[in-house]
């Protein structure tokens, strides 16, 4: 019965790709389902169709020979894979997946799956951060990789993770000015960190680069500080922040791109059932994966960011990784040496990974800056103060009480943008760990979905 | 160290009944223990639609029904909010004659309850609610119904309970009951123990097991109501809408948002419920029937619960039959929170004095055939 249906791969970034490449050398025909128009996900996303195009070295730099090959992959495959661009997938239910293309909801059953979902940015929220000219990092990025335009004149770049200083080299390269890049991790904890990072030297050398390139060209460089606020009236004019000896300074600026590291979209991952842990590293709750990426679920991997952030070099080999694993399941021969080769780049990764955290840690104090008029939750306009008052008052003491009482994480993105931020807000209040606040449980429909889709029903292709 | 409490009244479940018996027998004077297994209010009686509604209802509840709605009168007095509660009117349609009809008989024979309803049709229906066009011949109104927040309402009986004195315990499930003498005993694993004259069972779709430890079996099944909310739209819709034989129900809150429901979602084990794909949308597809407003809104969210429902959709209310001093109140069957804080009041009532004005023999325990 298992082979039957064809596996289903969601997601075609770099994880999926690969994951569709393997299953197809096998001999499947695996359904692709993408929410882009294009393959490639976000970090290798290519530029709309259709007369715009820029080369790959301008718009991927250093990866440009990553992104180009990836690209390649799917390209060669694309006549051997049910590719569904443009399709959101909705609902994970009863062995079958809810996709919505073009307005019709469609439901597609699976008997095999992999779930290479990735990643958005992470975000706590400062005094200011909802004016006109705050963006994310990765949404910088997507406007200069996608659009090709800047989010700004003179960008502020704030907060921690490698993320921070590659978009800021991105902008200055692309011809932008560059107001400074203010990170909130201590130079010293960085420096600590570079000897683990020398498992890596590739990817130390290019982080040194990056910040070289920046001093070079004049970029104040800002280690150990804190955000105080986003100044400005019709849009962000200023960042003011803390140096690392506490003294307030203002940075003249008509942006701010800022983020704190990545987080797992992990939602149907949860609707498929799997059991999650608390990861200490990523401070959130993932779903469980074996070392070829099976979750608890049979039938149901993962692969890439979208189970922990461990980057897109890992997420190509953690997705053929669990398309390997997803063949031996089937009965089908795989190759052992390449399954050991992954594994051991992938341990390799993984310990970089820890250094890379180390360099870059988790502010955990930010939280407690964010003033109580502060709005941490966009779709429902709840306050810091109010996720704050509940927690104090005794009336929650975890995730889906304090949405039920503040409606934090009950508006369009459910919880996708803020619940990082009342996690937060609620373990620092109540003195328990990050851990002992629980996460929202995700319900169906993960990401809106138009009214006009019930009337829009396609029979299963 | 297991803790010990003795109390006048135990009562075995903190939703909208068992939180408002809590909150009139403290008025009263007695002492009091609430024990929820999960959250005050965070199961049927703080996810449901939100409909405060008496119109419809069988004739039998109206009299509770219309205590209840004295109290939700008197909410932010009771609770010290709103809870966004409104007297917005509810308005059942008729898509045809048949239910016209049906509705006007309604009406007849609830006539001495004082609900006041209205029967509303042609030019005038059209009048006073352009937004729902000419979808419906007409409508019956309640111009008292309305609707509140369930999420605030709930939880806020229990803490009002417990600002007047009662003991409160969340993620508390009871293990064990028994009699032992004229107490009740009620332990909680090994933490607690909680000795009391009087229980009241107000567990919702779990209330099945205290009936049967005390050999009263009930057929109650769990079912999940479906529902789904839209992003925030323009205000086009001012009452409470329900729709003559069922299908679709909706609602718009002050802040903009839709709220829709009908059919319903599944269980995934005895304590955790989802929408269900056809369910919603089904439910989508006929919402934007009836309110075409929402056909380039989108759901934001959809959600359900576990509600307790008995063979006759109506609730089990009142002493047990085998064990003085033990009292029921569940099996509301998809419609409790309207009538929840009627039959709290009528609980405190019977525990204080012994006896209720209010008509409890349809609601007997012992109404139902043996079951196998």
């Amino acid at each position: 019965m298992s082979e039957v249906l064809p596996p289903v791969i969601v997601g075609a970034g770099p994880a999926g790709i690969r994951a569709a490449e393997r299953l197809v050398a096998a001999g499947l025909r695996p359904v692709v389902v993408d929410e882009a128009a294009r393959w490639g996900g976000q970090i290798y996303r290519q530029p709309p169709d259709g007369g715009f195009t820029r080369p790959k070295t301008a718009l991927y730099g250093f990866e440009a020979g990553k992104a180009d090959a990836v690209h390649r992959a799917m390209a060669a495959i694309r006549d051997r894979i049910d590719y569904r661009p443009r399709t959101l997938v909705w609902n994970c239910e009863d062995g079958a997946l809810d996709l919505l293309c073009d307005g019709a909801s469609e439901t597609l059953p699976f008997s095999h799956m992999i779930l290479a979902t990735g990643a958005t940015d992470r975000v706590l929220p400062f005094p200011g951060w909802t004016l006109p000219g705050v963006f994310t990092l990765g949404g910088s990025q997507v406007a200069l990789k996608f659009q090709g335009c800047a989010v700004g004149r003179r960008v502020a770049f704030l907060g921690t993770g490698p993320l921070l200083y590659l978009v800021a080299y991105q902008y200055l390269k692309a011809g932008v000015e560059v107001a400074g890049v203010f990170d909130t991790t201590p130079f010293a904890a960085q420096a600590r960190a570079t000897t683990g990072m020398l498992r890596d030297p590739a990817t130390l050398a290019k982080g040194l680069l990056f910040v070289g390139w920046l001093r070079a060209h004049g970029v104040p460089i800002h280690n150990g500080i804190r955000p105080v606020r986003a100044e400005g009236t019709e849009r962000v004019e200023a960042l003011v922040w803390r140096d690392a000896r506490g003294q307030e300074r203002r940075t003249g600026c008509d942006a701010v791109a800022f983020g704190l590291g990545l987080r797992s979209e992990t939602q149907l991952a949860d609707l498929a059932g799997c059991r999650f842990r608390f990861d200490e590293a990523d401070r959130a709750w993932l779903p469980e994966r074996d070392g070829a990426g099976r979750s608890s679920v049979p039938g149901v991997y993962l692969a890439g960011d979208g189970s922990g952030i461990s980057g897109a070099d890992a997420a190509e080999l953690a997705g053929e990784r669990a398309a390997l694993g997803l063949l031996e399941d089937l009965g089908r021969p795989v190759d052992g040496k390449r399954v050991k080769e992954l594994d051991g780049r992938l341990a390799r990764i993984a310990a970089f990974r820890r250094s890379l955290s180390a360099a870059f840690p988790f502010p955990a104090d930010w939280a407690d800056a964010i003033a109580d008029d502060t709005m941490i939750c966009r779709c429902e306009g709840v306050t810091a103060g109010a996720v704050r008052e509940i927690a104090r008052s005794g009336q929650a003491r975890e995730m889906n009480r304090a949405k039920a009482l503040t409606r934090a994480g009950m508006g369009r993105c459910q919880g996708r943008m803020c619940s990082a931020t009342t996690a937060e807000l609620l373990s620092r209040t109540l003195g328990t760990g990050p851990d002992g606040v629980g996460r929202l449980r995700a319900q169906p429909p993960i990401k809106p979905l138009p009214v006009s889709a019930g009337a829009e029903r396609r029979e299963v292709a | 160290m297991r803790e010990r409490i003795e109390c006048d009244a135990a009562i075995v479940g903190g939703g909208i009944v068992g939180g408002s018996a809590a909150l009139f027998l403290r008025q009263a004077g007695l002492s009091v223990t609430l024990l929820e297994r999960d959250w005050c209010g965070a199961k049927a009686s703080g996810v449901n639609f939100g409909g405060v509604r008496r119109q419809g209802r069988p004739l039998e509840q109206l009299p509770l029904s219309q205590r209840a709605h004295a109290i939700w009168g008197r909410l932010p007095e009771l609770l010290g909010t709103d809870a966004e509660y409104i007297r917005s009117g509810h308005l059942k349609l008729a898509r045809s004659e048949t239910d016209l009809e049906s509705l006007i008989a309604y009406r007849e024979r609830s006539q001495g309850f004082g609900l006041g309803l209205e029967i509303i049709t042609g030019e005038e229906f059209r009048r006073r609610w352009p937004a729902l066009g000419d979808r419906a011949l007409g409508g019956s109104l309640c111009p008292e119904d309305g609707h509140a927040n369930p999420r605030l309402v709930s939880p806020a009986f229990a803490r009002a309970a417990a600002a007047l004195g009662a003991v409160v315990r969340e993620q508390t499930p009871v293990d064990r009951v028994e009699k032992d003498g004229d107490r009740f005993v009620l332990l909680s694993g090994d933490a607690l123990e909680v000795r009391a004259r009087f229980l009241l069972n107000t567990a919702g779709a779990w209330s099945r097991r205290v009936a049967e430890a005390f050999g009263e079996p009930v057929p109650l099944e769990s079912l999940h109501p479906n529902m789904a909310v839209t992003e925030p739209l323009p205000r086009f819709l001012d009452v409470n809408i329900g729709v003559e034989g069922g299908g679709v129900y909706g609602r718009q809150v002050p802040r903009g948002n839709v709220v829709v429901g009908g059919g319903r979602g599944f269980a995934l084990d005895a304590d955790r419920a989802r929408p269900q794909r056809d369910a919603v949308l089904t439910l989508m597809r006929d919402a934007a029937e009836l309110f075409p407003q929402l056909r380039h809104a989108h759901v934001i969210r959809c959600w359900t619960g576990v509600e307790g429902y008995t063979p006759d959709r109506n609730p089990v209310i009142g002493p047990s039959r085998t064990t003085p001093g033990l009292f029921h109140a569940f099996g509301f069957s998809g419609a409790g929170f309207q009538i929840g804080p009627g039959v709290g009041q009528t609980l405190a009532e019977l525990v204080t004095t012994g006896e209720t004005p209010m008509p409890l023999e349809p609601f007997r325990i012992d109404r139902f055939p043996p079951t196998a």
